[in-house]
């Protein structure tokens, strides 16, 4: 076990390493080799296990991340060629309380709320669990914050703690 | 028939894809602030990416992907140290 | 044009489309980029080109290249993979940045006083 702290760190770089070379079998060792050393590398940046817990759970954030990302990127390109005709639009920033603490959770959830045309994770500041948003266009009104809350928050912290 | 159609549309992507580029480019060239200058770079690098794909797909060729890996790594790692160097005003502390 | 004829009407055509689509949203976040008002609207047009732009033509990709059986689909997954993975951390440092910067000059953008105290 101790040979093998982060184990997906080291199947993913295993696979990478065999993708990238071509499947022999001293390719495969040389791989092998590269996965364990880069997942005990990885235990000098980051002390936390990343444990995959609930496939279920998963599967559902992923698919709704997907149904959203393609959802925003419709809007923002129509705002984008709409943008010099009518300026209702209104950008602006917005203060999320987050009750999640787990640090892989909020990278995660950093990751689906950058990846998403329409919003930016600007801050967040870990003494009070307020996460600043920039919002592409606020004209929906005030539910952000439920929105992701409701749609991000609970699924991760379901995941991750 | 379907051949010259996809071939058409490679190029035309391409030529799109440029253009793209030069737009990033005019973004970094522009400013006004250093950070716009940063993000326009950033767009150039993923273009330019897109760019390399899609020519590989036109000629057949597979060995334009591990260029494309490493643009994707080193324009990730660019932008990071220049961000991170816009907010404290060194990279390795 | 050899390998072009190679592949069947239907999926040529839905290559096609793919590439067509990805390049179409990555030159719109190009003009977004130039066209935009402020740097904080403008940090979001680069992210149309990297997540369904990119996923466009890398889907067109996988696709021809998995139809002319010249190898694994796999190093699309791995270049999709790193391009969603990295180009979140990109902005975020630096809207981050730019907030600092903006602070930094005594003219935090509105909506950002609030309790958030800068940086460490």
């Amino acid at each position: 076990m101790m040979l093998l702290p982060h184990p997906l760190v080291t199947v993913i770089l295993t696979l990478l390493w065999m993708v990238l070379t071509g499947f022999t079998l001293g390719q495969l060792v040389l791989g092998v080799l590269a996965g364990i050393l880069g997942g005990l590398a990885y235990r000098r940046i980051t002390p936390q296990r990343i444990i995959v817990r609930r496939p279920g759970a998963i599967a559902r954030l992923f698919g709704r991340v997907a149904g959203d990302i393609v959802r925003s990127n419709y809007d923002v390109a129509r705002l984008i060629l709409a943008g010099g005709r009518h300026r209702r639009r209104r950008a602006g920033f917005v203060r999320i309380p987050l009750d999640m603490t787990s640090p892989n959770g909020l990278a995660v959830l950093a990751v689906i709320i950058t990846a998403t045309p329409g919003t930016a994770w600007i801050e967040y500041e870990p003494r009070n669990g307020q996460l600043l948003l920039h919002v592409f266009d606020l004209i929906e009104g005030d539910d952000w914050v439920r929105t992701i809350k409701s749609r991000y928050e609970s699924l991760l912290m379901e995941i991750f703690e | 028939m379907s051949a010259t159609i996809l071939s058409a549309v490679l190029t035309v992507s391409q030529i799109c894809l440029v253009a793209a580029l030069v737009l990033a480019v005019m973004r970094a060239l522009r400013g006004p602030r250093a950070q716009d200058r940063v993000l326009g770079l950033d767009t150039m690098y993923v273009c330019a990416m897109l760019l390399l794909i899609v020519t590989g797909m036109q000629h057949g060729t597979v060995y334009q992907f591990e260029a494309a890996l490493v643009m994707g790594v080193l324009g990730f790692v660019a932008t990071t140290a220049m961000a991170k160097f816009l907010m404290r005003g060194e990279v390795i502390e | 044009m050899s390998h072009l004829a190679q592949i069947p009407p239907v999926i040529a055509l839905l290559i096609a489309g793919f590439v067509a689509l990805g390049t179409i949203l990555t030159l719109l976040g190009a003009i977004g980029l130039v066209r935009l008002p402020s740097f904080y609207e403008r940090l979001h047009a680069p992210t149309l080109g990297t997540s369904w732009g990119a996923a466009g033509i890398l889907i067109g990709s996988m696709l021809m290249f998995s139809t002319l059986g010249s190898r694994l689909v796999i190093h699309e997954v791995f270049l999709g993979l790193l391009i969603m993975l990295t180009t979140p951390v990109t902005m975020m440092v630096l809207g981050r940045a730019a907030l600092h910067r903006d602070r930094a000059e005594g003219h935090p953008p509105p909506g950002t006083e609030g309790p958030g105290q800068p940086l460490k």
